[in-house]
């Protein structure tokens, strides 16, 4: 089946339902499996002793923060350039979710920094710069919730979560741009990661619970928002057959 | 287990993204609970996604 066989929203809502109880299960077992392993299994690190155990939610947080943003620009490219009917829907229902996991890395984060840099914050690059992720994703929630037409605040908002794409790229290489408090990247580099096994393998763990967690959660999200656009059309049908001359001058199609 | 004298910060990182995640899931369910009351209310006013000319094929 190809790509855009899924341009038919009642057949990828068809497709949700048999794909989100597996998903949602494995979820389950990775989230069991990594929260055992980054409390019973890995050991404490030498230098920040028990405080390590944060990081096993903290980066997980971080990627999905990243990613989250990641799969909103290919979305919003799907909206301006391909037009698939899907492609606003999905980066309207991944902002709520980007925006949460972006709160977790920034929250764990200042937790973990009280007791390793002595302070919950520091105006460094990577914190400042995803402090700004967290502003764009809350600005685009609002950007869709201030345009009543689903289909205009879907162009404006795919033209703005391209723009702020632009972000990404400053989040992953500010360690390595400029001096900050926060250390460089210690997992994906060019010459391999630079963690134990022991503490890496827990972490792996909990980044595959966490990215099955934002799918199960998007396809949910994704679900709704098709649902809402039904109503939304559905309602405008109500409203053009009470009152045909007032309303077909504002009803537009929204599916 | 012993979570040293940073336990606090521990338990309270956990708990937070804790919420969170029950946040989210509350946020999806009561949504699509919205929704679909919605859905039925409009069915039940005759409101349906097929237009009557359709009806009749």
């Amino acid at each position: 089946m190809a790509f855009w066989d899924y341009a038919n929203p009642t057949r990828f809502l068809k497709l949700v339902q048999v794909v989100l109880p597996w998903l949602t299960g494995l979820c389950v077992l990775a989230s069991a499996a990594g929260l055992y392993m980054s409390f019973f299994i890995a050991p404490e690190d030498y230098q920040q002793g028990q405080t390590v155990r944060i990081m096993y939610i903290h980066v997980p947080a971080a990627w999905l923060s990243m990613m989250c943003y990641s799969i909103m620009a290919v979305s919003s490219l799907g909206t301006l350039v391909w037009k698939h009917p899907l492609a606003d829907v999905s980066a309207k229902a991944a902002a709520p979710i980007g925006a949460a996991f972006t709160f977790m890395a920034l929250v764990t984060g200042s937790l973990w920094g009280k007791p390793m840099w002595g302070t919950y914050w520091v105006w460094d690059a990577r914190l400042t710069s995803v402090l700004v992720l967290l502003i764009m994703y809350l600005g685009l929630m609002t950007l869709w919730r201030t345009m009543e037409d689903p289909i205009k605040a879907g162009k404006a908002a795919a033209v703005l979560t391209l723009v702020g794409a632009l972000n990404l790229p400053v989040i992953k290489f500010s360690v390595d741009w400029w001096n900050t408090l926060h250390q460089p990247a210690s997992v994906m580099r060019m010459d391999g990661p630079t963690i134990h096994p022991d503490i890496l393998w827990p972490l792996l763990v909990m980044a595959v619970a966490f990215t099955l967690l934002f799918f199960v959660l998007h396809l949910m999200a994704m679900r709704n928002e098709i649902m809402r656009r039904r109503v939304r059309t559905l309602r405008l049908r109500a409203a053009s057959a009470a009152h045909p001359r007032s309303a077909v001058a504002t009803a537009q199609p929204a599916e | 287990m012993d979570l040293g004298s940073h336990a606090g910060f521990i338990f309270a990182s956990y708990g937070l993204c804790l919420l969170t995640v029950l946040g989210l899931i509350a946020w999806v369910r009561i949504d699509k609970a919205n929704l679909e009351k919605a859905l039925k209310d409009l069915a039940e006013q005759g409101v349906s996604r097929r237009r009557p000319q359709e009806g009749g094929r």
